[in-house]
C-alpha cells in the first residue's frame, strides 16, 4: 500500500509498487488528464510534476513517487482559476487534437517556474514533446504571452 | 416530442448539448434514403439544429473531428445560414446507428481525404438556412404579420412596423411543428459574417484542463482492460499459446484469440493486461512473408520502373518517342519509404456486448465504418448495434480503418456482459499497423536544341493502396488514387504542367506490408517525384527554377497563382539573404491548389536550418483563415517529421521500428517559421487538411539542392546522414 498524494490529495493506492505512476493515475485514481502516448519517456504526454519538477509518469515507478507531491493538469487551475500557461492556450487557440497539450501546459508551466522570461532558445532547449498535430509554432507564441502575462 | 439521438448513454459525454426542452429542426441531405424518407411523408424533424429555449444553438457535427477543425468550421456553415449568435453555438456528435436508422440523415460521417467542410459545406448550409426561414416563419404566425416583414441578426428577430421582437429560443418549440420549406435560397458569399471569419475553435476549454475524453479515457463500471499481440510478420497466423502460464498472474481474467493472427489478454487494469502479455508464450506461423526484407522490397520495385506493363495515368502525345529524339535527356530515380501514422492516441474502443445488444465507444475517422465493422463482427442486426464516437487523439488517416473497433467486439462477444477496453500499446501500433504506401519512381525529361522540354516520362512503380483499402474502388485492375495530382484535369488533383508529349504509368507492385491513406495519401510521394524532377529540369536546362516552372504553367493560372504567391512572398525576384538557399514547389491536390518556399541554410554540408517556409493555398472558400494557417504549419510538421525521420523498415517480414526512439518525430526546435498566404479565389471548395503537406518537402528538397548540389532522391535524410541543425 503506498500512499500517493496527487493534487492535494492523499490516495491509499495497492497496486504493484514497479506500476508506472502514469497508470496509477489513469486506472487506479482515475485522472486521465496525463495521456499514454509511448511509455519510453519519448513523447511527453504523460507529462506531471513530482515535487515541482516536470517528470515523464510513464517512465516513473509507483515506488518512486511514495510521499512525493505529485500534480497532474487536473491540479494545475487553482480555485478554479486556470494557471497562465493554461489560459495563454486558450487565447492563441494552441491545441489541435489536443491529446498532447496537458503533457505540453505541464512541461511549459515547469519551464515558466525555472525560467519566467524564456527565450527561443530556452525553449527549445527545454520542451521536447512531440506533438503529431504539429502545433509547435502556435506553443511557441502561446509560451511568450504566458511568460508576459 | 421530436425525435432526439440518444448520444450521452452511460455518461459518455460526445458532445455538450443537454436534450429535451427544445426544438430540433429537420432537413434532408441528397441521398438516396433521404429520397425514400421524403416519400414516405413522415414529418420528420431534426438533424442539425436544436435550439434551446435559453437561446443555446446546438450544432450536430457528423464529421469526425481529430484536430483539423472542422468541427467549428461546419458549426461556422450552419451558423452562417442560421443567423444565430455564434456566441451561443455549441456542438454534439450523433450517431452511425441514428444515422442508419433515419436513412441516412447526417449524410457521410467520414473524415478524410480532406473531405469534411467541402463535401458537406452545400447541405449543411441548407440545414442551417431551413432552420431559420421555420424560426421566422414561428414569429411571423405569433405576430399575424408577413415573414417577409421580418429581421433577423445573431438569433433576435424583429419587427419593425410594430417594433417587437423576440428570439429564437421563444420561438424555438413552434417552429418545430411547422413544415420545413421545400427550398431555401443560400446566402452569396458576400454576405457572409461567419464563414470566413478567423474564429476560436469551439473545442479547446477541455483540452487545456484535462477534462476532454478521449475514447482511451473511457470508463464504465465492471469495464476490464485487453492488451493484444499480432502476429508481427503481415500474413501470419497464431500457431499456439500458453495461456495457463500467466492466468495467476495479477488481474488476468482471461486470454482471448482474436481472428487467426491476434490473442488479448483481458485484465482488470491496461497495465496488468500488458504486463501480462508480455510473459504470455505465443508461437507464430509466420507464414510465407517471413523473409521479407527492405532491400527484397526495393529490388521488386526496381524492376517495376522498367516493366511493359503499367496502367496509364495521364498521356498526352507519345512521351517514349520525344525521349528517343531527344537532344538532351534528363533521368532520376527516386525512392519514398513506409511510414506509420503514429497518432499520439493509440487505437483502441471499448466494447460491450450482450445477447441483444453490441455497443462501442471509440474515436473513429469514420464512425459509420466502425458501426459497419461492429454490425458484423458482433453478428447482430444493426438496430442493435451503436457506436458513440468522440474526439479523436489524432488521426492522419489511420482511424478510418477499423480493425481495433473488430478486435475489440471479438473479445467482448468472448465474455459477454463484461465491457472491455482494448488498448494498442504503442509497439503494437507502430508494428501492426497500416503504412504509407512504398513507391519508387523514374522520370525522363526530354529537351530539343533550344532547352524546349518536348516530353516527359513519370514511371511509379510501388503499391497501390486502393487494391488493399478499397478493392471496390479499383477500374479495371488500375488504382485511379495512385495518380493524385498527376490527373489530365479535373477538380481533385490535376497536374498543373502542360508537356507537349507526356506520360505518367503505373507498375503496381503490392508487397506484403498493407498500405493505407496517410495524410497527404499519394500526393506526398508524387509531388516529391514531381517538384523536385522539375528543378532538375530546371537546372539541367540552365534556368531559374520558377521561370521553367512558369512557362510551362500558362494554361494552369489558379496552379500558377500559388506559386506567384510564394515566390513574391519568399522575394524570389531577389537575392536570397546571405548563407540562405530557397527552394520551391507546387501541387494541387483534395480540390486545392498549394505552393511553397522554402529558406534553408545548410552547415557542414548536411546540418539544416528550416527558416522560414511560406506557404499559399487556393482553397475556394477559406472557412476559417486562423484554422487553415493551423492546418498548414501542422501538415509541415509532420510532412518534414516525414522527411527527415519518417521510416518503416522491414526485416524478416516485420516492422523492426517500434516507438518513437526509432521513429523520430519533429520537436518544437526544429521547427520552421511558417508564413500563410490563403488566397481563396472563390467559386469552388478545396481541402485544408491534408493538401499543404505536399509541397513542404520538396520546396525543402530544391533548397537543399540549391545551397549544395546535392539531390536527395531516396528519403528519410536521416539515411543520408542529414539532420535538422
Amino acid at each position: 500500500m503506498a500512499a500517493l498524494s496527487v493534487n492535494g490529495t492523499t490516495h491509499q493506492v495497492n497496486v504493484d509498487p514497479d506500476t508506472p505512476l502514469l497508470w496509477v493515475l489513469r486506472e487506479t485514481i482515475g485522472l486521465t488528464g496525463t495521456k499514454y502516448g509511448c511509455g519510453i519517456a519519448q513523447c511527453g504526454a504523460c507529462t506531471v510534476h513530482v515535487d515541482g519538477i516536470a517528470m515523464r509518469s510513464c517512465s516513473v515507478p509507483l515506488s518512486a513517487v511514495d510521499g512525493r507531491k505529485i500534480t497532474t493538469i487536473e491540479g494545475l487551475a487553482q480555485n478554479g482559476v486556470l494557471h497562465k500557461v493554461q489560459q495563454a492556450w486558450l487565447e492563441n487557440d494552441v491545441p489541435q487534437c489536443g491529446y498532447c497539450q496537458c503533457g505540453m501546459i505541464m512541461a511549459v508551466a515547469a519551464l515558466l517556474k525555472d525560467k519566467p522570461k524564456p527565450t527561443d532558445a530556452d525553449i527549445d532547449a527545454n520542451i521536447s514533446n512531440i506533438c503529431r498535430c504539429g502545433t509547435f509554432q502556435q506553443v511557441r507564441t502561446a509560451i511568450h504571452a504566458a511568460a508576459s502575462a | 416530442m421530436n425525435y432526439m439521438p440518444k448520444i450521452d448513454r452511460r455518461s459518455f459525454l460526445v458532445g455538450t448539448a443537454a436534450v429535451g426542452g427544445g426544438l430540433s429542426l429537420g432537413f434532408a441531405v441528397p441521398f438516396g434514403g433521404d429520397t425514400a424518407l421524403a416519400q414516405s411523408g413522415t414529418p420528420e424533424l431534426n438533424a442539425w439544429v436544436v435550439v434551446r429555449p435559453d437561446d443555446t444553438v446546438v450544432i450536430r457535427i457528423a464529421r469526425a473531428e481529430m484536430g483539423q477543425g472542422s468541427q467549428t468550421g461546419l458549426a461556422q456553415l450552419v451558423a452562417e445560414e442560421l443567423e444565430c449568435d455564434w456566441s451561443k453555438v455549441t456542438t454534439e456528435i450523433p450517431t452511425p446507428g441514428e444515422n442508419v436508422a433515419r436513412k441516412r440523415v447526417w449524410g457521410n460521417f467520414n473524415s478524410s481525404g480532406s473531405r469534411a467542410i467541402r463535401e458537406s459545406q452545400e447541405y449543411v448550409r441548407k440545414g442551417g438556412a431551413v432552420a431559420r426561414e421555420m424560426l421566422l416563419q414561428a414569429a411571423a404566425n405569433q405576430w399575424s404579420v408577413p415573414v417577409s416583414e421580418l429581421a433577423v441578426a445573431k438569433g433576435v428577430i424583429t419587427h419593425k412596423a410594430s417594433n417587437r421582437s423576440t428570439t429564437y429560443g421563444k420561438v424555438a418549440e413552434a417552429a418545430a411543428k411547422l413544415e420545413p420549406p421545400a427550398d431555401v435560397k443560400l446566402k452569396d458569399p458576400k454576405d457572409w459574417t461567419i464563414i470566413g471569419k478567423p474564429l476560436k475553435r469551439l473545442d479547446t476549454a477541455d483540452k487545456v484542463t484535462g477534462k476532454q475524453k478521449y475514447s482511451i479515457d473511457f470508463t464504465m463500471p465492471g469495464m476490464l482492460c485487453a492488451a493484444m499481440k499480432e502476429c508481427p510478420v503481415f500474413g501470419g497466423k497464431i500457431k499456439s499459446f500458453d495461456a495457463a502460464k500467466i492466468t495467476n498472474m495479477p488481474g488476468v481474467k482471461k486470454v482471448v484469440q482474436s481472428g487467426d493472427a491476434a490473442v488479448a489478454v483481458v485484465a482488470d487494469t491496461w497495465w496488468q493486461a500488458k504486463t501480462a502479455l508480455a510473459a504470455l508464450p505465443i508461437e507464430w506461423d509466420e507464414g510465407p512473408n517471413a523473409k521479407a526484407s527492405t532491400a527484397s522490397i526495393a529490388e521488386w520495385l526496381k524492376g517495376g520502373l522498367d516493366a511493359e506493363e503499367a496502367f496509364v495515368g495521364n498521356k498526352s502525345g507519345d512521351a517514349k518517342d520525344a525521349i528517343s529524339k531527344a537532344v538532351k535527356k534528363v533521368e532520376a530515380v527516386y525512392a519514398y519509404p513506409y511510414q506509420n501514422h503514429a497518432t499520439m492516441e493509440p487505437m483502441n474502443a471499448t466494447a460491450l456486448y450482450t445477447a441483444d445488444k453490441c455497443e462501442v465507444w471509440t474515436s473513429s475517422q469514420n464512425a459509420e465504418a466502425a458501426f459497419g465493422a461492429t454490425v458484423q463482427t458482433s453478428g447482430l442486426p444493426a438496430n442493435k448495434c451503436e457506436v458513440y464516437n468522440t474526439l479523436l487523439g489524432g488521426g492522419f488517416g489511420r482511424r478510418t480503418r477499423s480493425d481495433y473497433v473488430i478486435h475489440a467486439v471479438r473479445v467482448a462477444k468472448s465474455m459477454a456482459g463484461t465491457p472491455i477496453k482494448l488498448i494498442n500499446s504503442r509497439e503494437d501500433d507502430m508494428t501492426n499497423g497500416v503504412y504509407h504506401p512504398i513507391t519508387q519512381c523514374k522520370l525522363t525529361g526530354a529537351f530539343d536544341k533550344d532547352n524546349n522540354l518536348t516530353g516527359m516520362h513519370m514511371r511509379i512503380s510501388g503499391q497501390s493502396i486502393l487494391a488493399y483499402a478499397r478493392p471496390e474502388a479499383m477500374e479495371g485492375g488500375k488504382d485511379p488514387a495512385t495518380f493524385q495530382g498527376l490527373n489530365p484535369g479535373g477538380a481533385e488533383g490535376a497536374f498543373g504542367y502542360s508537356i507537349p508529349n507526356l506520360l505518367i504509368d503505373h507498375a503496381m507492385r503490392n508487397p506484403h506490408v498493407p498500405p493505407w491513406f496517410w495524410r497527404g495519401v499519394n500526393n506526398n510521394q508524387n509531388a516529391i517525384y514531381l517538384e523536385c524532377f522539375m528543378d532538375e529540369l530546371a537546372h539541367a536546362a540552365g534556368q531559374d527554377p520558377l521561370e521553367f516552372r512558369r512557362k510551362l504553367m500558362t494554361k494552369h493560372p489558379k496552379h500558377l497563382a500559388v506559386l506567384n504567391a510564394v515566390a513574391e512572398k519568399v522575394g524570389w525576384d531577389k537575392p536570397a539573404p546571405q548563407g540562405m538557399y530557397r527552394g520551391l514547389a507546387q501541387h494541387m491536390g483534395y480540390g486545392s491548389y498549394v505552393a511553397a518556399a522554402a529558406e534553408i541554410s545548410v552547415t557542414g554540408g548536411n546540418k539544416v536550418k528550416i527558416h522560414r517556409i511560406v506557404a499559399a493555398t487556393d482553397c475556394g472558400h477559406a472557412v476559417n483563415p486562423a484554422q487553415i494557417e493551423r492546418q498548414i504549419a501542422g501538415s509541415f510538421v509532420y510532412g518534414l517529421s516525414a522527411l527527415f525521420y519518417g521510416e518503416c523498415t522491414v526485416k524478416d517480414g516485420r516492422i523492426e521500428q517500434t516507438n518513437f526512439d526509432t521513429y523520430n518525430s519533429m520537436r518544437i526546435n526544429e521547427m520552421p517559421k511558417v508564413e500563410v498566404t490563403i488566397v481563396p479565389s472563390g467559386g469552388f471548395w478545396g481541402g485544408v487538411g491534408e493538401p499543404t503537406i505536399f509541397v513542404a518537402a520538396p520546396a525543402v528538397l530544391n533548397a537543399f539542392f540549391a545551397a549544395t548540389g546535392k539531390r536527395i532522391r531516396s528519403f528519410p535524410l536521416k539515411n543520408h546522414n542529414i539532420s535538422f541543425a
